[in-house]
């Protein structure tokens, strides 16, 4: 068996050496003395210039230093709030609502301004978790974006003009709807709060649409066809053992990741004691962020997904595999195995919206006893009620002129209809259109009015996400903006004067437990009612037969196919105008600021001619190494799309992905402007459903386009030793790998020194001692998805700064936390791609800390927590620490992104050039209300990095202090352990032999694993390895690159003590 | 034997009645009822006039209230008294509130508070301020000053007579001489005057450089003449009282208008206290002064009881304590947390009728601090914080001998990362 390969890019695994010396400086650009070229004398700026430049620094300097302070006014309450403490934060449970996604959080206020989203974490919860997603987290940046809609206004020729009064613009619509006539329809996305379903039923001739920019129609009739309804069950990812996703992105963008990444945890958490864990199977078309993690996957066509289920099928009732890839037939036959070893205790899903397909999933369900267990009928789910025919009827009646008003809340079909152009010119047909819309997105451009709703966190609301559990929003902050409920506008033009604020409360005054239960909801988030019975139906065997010949009878394909993804960022095209979101780097392709085709290393040769496996050194080099990617064109039919190219492995043949949500319109702001092509226009209707698949031809189209990756920001070296991946098989057979290891350094570092204490051994340093606390971090990186939710918390909580696509493509990101991604594969072949490591990656805070030494004045340097400090006011930039950083951690502020300079505006200056304009936007006194008021604003040309957290440090011990106790468990806890939903982050005290993290580490000691522990940095987080659930056995290899010969190591220190 | 009885019980009558003599001796302490009164009645309550409560002048002639007891009673518990007592029913009819709970209050209080109140309600004229006495180190460093350019002028003339007289001696000796050089042109004086210069202006340049931004005796001009003395010094209020949230928050916080109406609702005139000046030695009108926060606070001395505190304004005052955005201070670890004083950093602001920035809120000055202070580890008794029970190390080391104290520098104190993060 040969060895594993981990990888990040095709540079390292072709020509690691050559690739390696292109990428490994830390800083690779010239220092920026402009046109200092040849000698001293000629330069354009000799040294006299030079002198001028330094006399007038430091003058300039002096008279900005020396004026006057400025007076500075402190304005208390008129009449203080009897429960508010200025400069402490409270807790407010509200609900993340967008397009049918119910994520219950608390919002962290301070000074009465919502700063940062938290899981909200109730105990007994079967619904309220405490995880969060990245598009969760960023979405407290939104409540502060300068581009959202301030007041409602009413089109006039070709622009918008406000309305000024909302009475005004309540008679203009009483108006226009009367002599509108025909039907009055409400085009929303999933609507699942129960109020506002009220209010809809009360507007006497309302007809309702649900519309869902990426449909789940084919689901619902699936399952309506099987006898369930038109509903959707709750998922238990938890009860199974065999988890088989036939193309479903559960873990990333599928329904309701956050809810189905804590249940599939359960699953994966192993040690050598109990070497058990779930087994993950995919089947799909491209490299997902699911299919990443699984166990086994095995690639097929887009078109071929029904086969494949037909296939399962036939094989789980003992039939053939009617299958010609041989490789796809033993996986389906190995998977209809497990399925059937394991009944009642799997679940196999499915992201296809072909209702014919789901029908046979259903069947495969029923055949492996998931109904009742790991599938729940009695709570079905509210997640998406969209039906694609529902809306295809509603074009047509507006094109007939059937429809007098259209009015529009969630929904943005101008830009994600799948005949888009056919709705826009539908919608001109309807005599009076209004959008409730927050921003001013293509189907608002094309209304009559727009009259903007409040962001969630302004809003009163509630939400249903599944049967027996309601969920609660409360405002927490006063509307920023002249913007009005569109539940009110709806109570108000159905005749009804109540405000939606009142109305909300008084309705669930009403329901059952009345006011008291209603706020003990409001103050949990939500209230959870006992299971309602046994379940919805059961299943009908009565589809089945249509279903399979239907599939039986599709065409095959040969040619290209395209298959549409979302990534968990930027989702269906909502996270677009987010800046966090925009440069949140997707988990599989790393690459910010842009959508782009995944394509196969394969048709890479064919069609562009760049070899990945066998080509020269430097071609595969320079395609890794420079931000220039090819370019095809994307032709379906008389659509036609650019765009560039990022190879992957593991992707099917002849199959490209590309990710919706891109290509917005230009008056949705700085951010979603320009960035990437739409890629809806590859959707199309079959009949019943929307497709997100189909046949495309190629081309390229000889142009490159630069796109900002982040993988290779970092380099280690080759020092692979930092990501540890195992199997279980290896796992149980060689519980010891990982301890063996450790022993052996420590035998090679205690070498001719008198203690035996690794930690004392081989340093010139005196050792760091933690009288207190001493905290840590552990990763479980089987528990790590890559979904980013950690990275846009940290954002969020640490006031890191957006740097725009032009300073990611410098290498200039500023992220504290990264999530590197491995790809695993055999060393021969990149593309046969055995599985994905993601691995978190943010200051290990060493104990023996490699950047504490170099930094000349001292402004990094170790505290008595075992932290790794930096400050920034003592920081001169030198830079030497981030250089002397095995992990590449450290981010230096090349411009001032943050406006925090004592220079007024020192953002644009010839050192960095111009900044994008999403700097600028960031740094508008609007955008700046999410900054964190407990962090420094860092300026111009001071290195930052992770602090774990330190003000959220200070703040639980000083509660602990409060209260006269000593610290507790748990009182302390970094922003991206609480993000994540898979509880992948561990975090305390490493002192207290009782708290989790310590736990942790001595109960799993087989995973247990510090990065580059050979360097004697010692870290203080520890990772637990990652475990593929599969037979391959990996066989140990000899420890002969122990002890590396420059580490400042036994050899230095041993010749003392003899 | 009956002898010595009656014997041993006067001694125990006589060791009682002098035992209860003292403690009612105690029971007059007017300093300790005035502290009470301070600390709990006084938002409320004046002797003279009525406030947010009646006026408690006279409060022993009024209802049952000669009775100490019942007076407790009420005070410890005031719902469950009302419950069957009309008169205090009557008194929450008329003030519209009912006074707080005080269940702490013991008998002994009672009386405390009640010969403090008995005291104050007999108005004694304030004495007239004394004079402040003139500075004299100023005028010292002049004469000083004078006498040290007197003595090198004399120095120098001596000096030039000297080698006036050498020349001439010289000359009547046929010695020659080169021409004279002016000291203006000698240049050993050049170099060391310019050497004198150079470090004088370099020690200058630094120490301007250093306290740049520093605002040591800052103290602005705020716009309502606020006397910390007469509240906090004379009155004796609390400083938690307003700055409430420097138990519980980074933020001391300035108190909002309504904590003023508070007590400013009964007290609209300043009358017994001393006169305040302001720096320019004008003086000032304390009565105009709280006219200002009625301005704030819009409300009407003609009509008390129209006042709606809704259309309140807040007042914007000036900053006197300002830290730079990298540095992160947080009252409630020192005030609560470290017992620290307030007057430790603000100096004594009960002597102060304007505050002046006292500390010079540098990093030295913090350091010094955290250098020298010592943290409380005895937690059993003498009211440390449990929270320090984490650190074993140090237990032990004290219990030991190996440790005298635990300062705020060995727990951290010194880090860079305590303020700046």
């Amino acid at each position: 068996m040969s060895q594993n390969k981990y990888w990040q890019s095709f540079g390292e695994v072709k020509s690691g050496e050559s690739f390696r010396q292109q990428t490994q400086d830390e800083f690779r650009e010239e220092l920026p003395f402009e046109g200092f070229d040849g000698t001293l004398a000629d330069a354009k700026a000799p040294r006299r210039d030079f002198l001028k430049y330094l006399g007038f620094s430091t003058a300039a300097a002096t008279l900005a230093a020396s004026c006057e302070i400025p007076v500075k006014k402190v304005i208390p309450y008129a009449n203080k709030p009897e429960n508010l403490i200025p400069g402490v934060a409270q807790y407010y449970a509200t609900t993340y609502v967008q397009e049918g996604d119910v994520v219950p959080v608390l919002a962290k206020v301070r000074d009465g301004r919502p700063i940062k989203i938290e899981g909200n974490q109730l105990e007994n919860s079967s619904f309220a978790h405490g995880g969060t997603s990245a598009r969760v987290q960023a979405s407290v940046l939104d409540l502060y974006d300068q581009h959202r809609l301030r007041y409602p206004q009413q089109k006039k020729g070709d622009s918008f003009q406000e309305v000024p009064t909302y009475e005004q613009l309540d008679k203009l619509i009483a108006e226009q709807m009367k002599a509108a006539g025909g039907t009055t329809v409400l085009l929303t996305s999933t609507l699942n709060s129960p109020s506002t379903q009220a209010i809809v039923n009360g507007f006497v001739g309302l007809k309702h649409v649900q519309y869902d920019a990426v449909s789940y129609s084919g689901l619902l009739l699936a399952n309506e066809a099987c006898g369930f309804g038109r509903q959707l069950p709750s998922y238990d990812f938890s009860k199974a053992n065999v988890v088989v996703s036939l193309g479903a992105d559960f873990l990333g963008t599928w329904l309701s990741p956050v809810e189905f990444a804590k249940g599939y945890t359960v699953g994966r958490k192993v040690d050598a004691k109990n070497p058990t864990m779930s087994k993950h199977y995919q089947f799909e078309g491209y490299l997902s962020l699911t299919g990443a993690s699984a166990d086994e996957r095995f690639v097929h066509r887009p078109s071929q997904t029904g086969a494949v289920a037909l296939a399962l099928l036939a094989a789980l009732n003992g039939g053939a595999v009617a299958l010609s890839d041989a490789k796809l037939k033993a996986g389906v036959e190995k998977v209809a195995a497990d399925l059937n070893k394991s009944k009642g205790k799997s679940l196999v899903v499915c992201g296809s919206n072909d209702k014919n397909i789901q029908v046979v999933v259903n069947a495969i369900n029923q055949a492996i006893g998931a109904f009742g267990s790991t599938i729940d009928w009695s709570r079905p789910a509210n997640y998406r009620k969209g039906i694609d025919s529902d809306m295809t009827a509603l074009v047509e009646a507006m094109e007939a002129g059937q429809v007098g008003t259209l009015m529009i809340y969630g929904a943005n079909p101008v830009y994600n209809y799948h005949d888009a152009d056919r709705f826009a010119a539908a919608l001109k047909k309807v005599k009076l259109t209004v959008s409730f819309n927050e921003r001013m997105d293509e189907t608002t451009e094309q209304c009559m009015f727009s009259v903007p709703a409040p962001h969630y966190l302004e809003s009163w609301g509630d939400a249903n996400p599944k049967a027996g559990v309601t969920c609660f929003q409360q405002p927490t902050i006063h509307p920023l903006f002249k913007t009005r409920p569109f539940q009110t506008s709806l109570l108000k033009w159905s005749g009804n004067d109540t405000d939606y604020d009142v109305y909300f409360k008084n309705y669930w005054n009403n329901q059952p437990g009345g006011e008291a239960a209603f706020n003990e909801g409001l103050q949990n988030g939500l209230k959870e009612e006992a299971r309602a019975g046994s379940g919805a139906g059961s299943y009908s065997s009565a589809a089945l037969a249509g279903a399979t010949a239907a599939l039986n009878a599709y065409a095959a394909v040969n040619g290209t196919e395209v298959v549409l993804y979302q990534k968990t960022s930027i989702g269906t095209g909502t996270g677009a105008t987010n800046p966090w979101l925009q440069e949140l780097p997707d988990g599989v392709s790393k690459a910010t600021w842009d959508n782009y085709a995944l394509m196969s290393m394969p048709m890479a040769k064919e069609l562009l001619k760049l070899d990945l496996m066998h080509g020269t050194e430097k071609e595969i080099n320079n395609y890794e190494f420079y931000p220039q990617k090819p370019v095809v064109k994307i032709t379906m039919g008389k659509k036609e799309v650019e765009l560039p190219v990022i190879v992957v492995p593991g992707m099917q043949s002849n199959t490209i992905a590309i990710a919706v949500g891109y290509g917005r319109g230009e008056k949705l702001g700085k951010t979603a402007a320009g960035v990437g092509q739409n890629a809806y226009v590859f959707s199309s209707f079959d009949g019943t459903t929307v497709s997100y698949q189909g046949s495309v031809t190629l081309a390229d189209a000889g142009r490159k386009h630069k796109v900002a990756t982040t993988q290779i920001h970092g380099t280690y070296d080759d020092r692979t030793e930092v990501v540890r991946e195992t199997t279980l098989a290896t796992l149980v057979k060689y519980p010891n790998t990982i301890p063996d290891y450790r022993n052996h350094l420590e035998e090679a570092y205690g070498k001719g020194s008198d203690t035996t204490d690794f930690r004392k051994n081989a340093t010139l340093y005196g050792e760091h001692v933690q009288p207190g606390i001493k905290w840590g971090m552990n990763i479980d990186m089987n528990a790590c998805y890559g979904c980013g939710a950690c990275v846009v918390a940290c954002n969020a909580e640490n006031n890191v700064p957006v740097v725009g696509k032009s300073e990611v493509l410098r290498y200039h990101d500023m992220h504290w936390l990264r999530i590197d991604r491995y790809f695993v594969s055999d060393a021969t072949d990149p593309n046969q791609l055995k599985g994905v490591v993601f691995q978190p990656m943010m200051c290990q805070h060493c104990d023996n800390a490699p950047c504490e030494n170099v930094c000349p004045v001292a402004a990094t340097n170790h505290s008595a927590e075992g932290i790794n400090q930096m400050t920034y006011n003592r920081c001169i930039g030198t830079r030497y620490c981030a250089n002397n950083c095995p992990f590449k951690v450290r981010r230096f502020n090349w411009a001032d992104y943050t406006g925090a300079d004592s220079f007024p505006n020192n953002r644009d200056q010839q050192v960095v050039g111009k900044l994008d304009p999403v700097v600028e936007q960031m740094n508008d006194d609007l955008t700046r209300m999410v900054l964190n008021p407990d962090v420094t604003v860092r300026s111009r040309g001071v290195i930052e990095k992770c602090s774990f957290c330190f003000q959220r440090l200070q703040a639980a011990k000083l509660e602990a202090k409060k209260q006269n106790r000593p610290l507790a468990d748990g009182d302390a806890k970094t922003a991206c352990q609480t993000a994540c939903s898979a509880n992948a982050i561990v975090f305390g005290n490493v002192h207290d032999k009782e708290s989790e993290i310590a736990q942790v580490r001595t109960s799993n000691h087989s995973r247990s694993y510090y990065v580059l522990e050979q360097l004697h940095v010692l870290p203080n987080v520890s990772y637990l390895a990652k475990v593929r659930n599969t037979d391959e056995l990996i066989e140990p290899q000899a420890h002969h690159v122990a002890v590396e010969e420059h580490a400042p190591a036994a050899g230095e220190k041993a010749p003392a003590h003899h | 034997m009956i002898h010595q009885h009656v014997l041993q019980r006067r001694f125990l009558v006589l060791l009682l009645s002098l035992f209860s003599l003292t403690s009612s001796l105690f029971a007059q302490d007017i300093a300790a009822g005035k502290a009470l009164f301070m600390g709990k009645c006084a938002s409320c309550h004046n002797v003279l006039k009525d406030g947010t409560g009646p006026a408690l002048k006279g409060l022993e002639e009024r209802h049952k209230w000669a009775d100490h007891k019942e007076l407790q009673a009420w005070i410890n518990n005031p719902a469950a008294y009302m419950a069957k007592d009309p008169y205090t029913q009557g008194l929450k009819a008329k003030y519209g509130s009912m006074m707080t709970a005080f269940s702490e209050i013991t008998l002994a209080d009672v009386d405390n508070i009640v010969a403090y109140i008995n005291d104050a309600a007999i108005v004694k004229v304030a004495a007239p301020g004394a004079g402040t006495s003139e500075p004299q180190g100023d005028q010292n460093a002049v004469i000083f000053g004078i006498i040290s350019l007197v003595l090198g002028v004399i120095a120098l003339i001596l000096m030039q007579v000297n080698s006036n007289l050498k020349r001439l001696s010289d000359e009547s000796n046929g010695v020659k001489t080169p021409a004279p050089i002016p000291f203006f042109r000698n240049k050993t004086n050049i170099a060391l005057i310019s050497i004198v210069f150079f470090v004088l202006g370099g020690y200058m340049v630094a120490k301007g450089a250093i306290g740049m931004g520093r605002q040591k005796d800052y103290q602005p001009e705020q716009p309502i003449y606020y006397s910390h003395k007469v509240h906090a010094g004379i009155n004796q209020i609390n400083c938690l009282y307003c700055h409430g949230s420097a138990w519980e928050s980074k933020h001391a916080a300035i108190p909002s208008t309504n904590v003023c109406m508070n007590c400013h609702k009964a007290i609209n005139t300043y009358e017994k206290g001393p006169k305040l000046f302001d720096e320019e030695g004008k003086e000032i009108n304390g009565t105009a002064e709280i006219a200002k926060l009625y301005k704030y606070a819009g409300f009407d001395t003609s009509n008390p009881n129209q006042w709606d505190p809704s259309k309140a304004k807040p007042i914007e005052w000036v900053k006197i304590h300002n830290l730079p955005d990298h540095v992160y201070f947080n009252h409630a670890q020192h005030v609560r947390a470290g017992n620290v004083q307030c007057q430790s950093c603000h100096g004594e602001i009960t002597d102060m009728h304007e505050v002046k920035q006292v500390a010079e809120l540098s990093m030295g000055w913090c350091i010094n601090c955290h250098r020298e202070t010592k943290v409380n580890f005895n937690y059993d008794s003498t009211g440390g914080n449990k929270f320090y029970s984490l650190y074993e190390k140090f237990h032990d080391d004290l219990k030991s001998g190996k440790m005298d104290s635990v300062k705020v520098k060995d727990i951290g104190g010194l880090e860079c990362q305590k303020c700046h993060y």
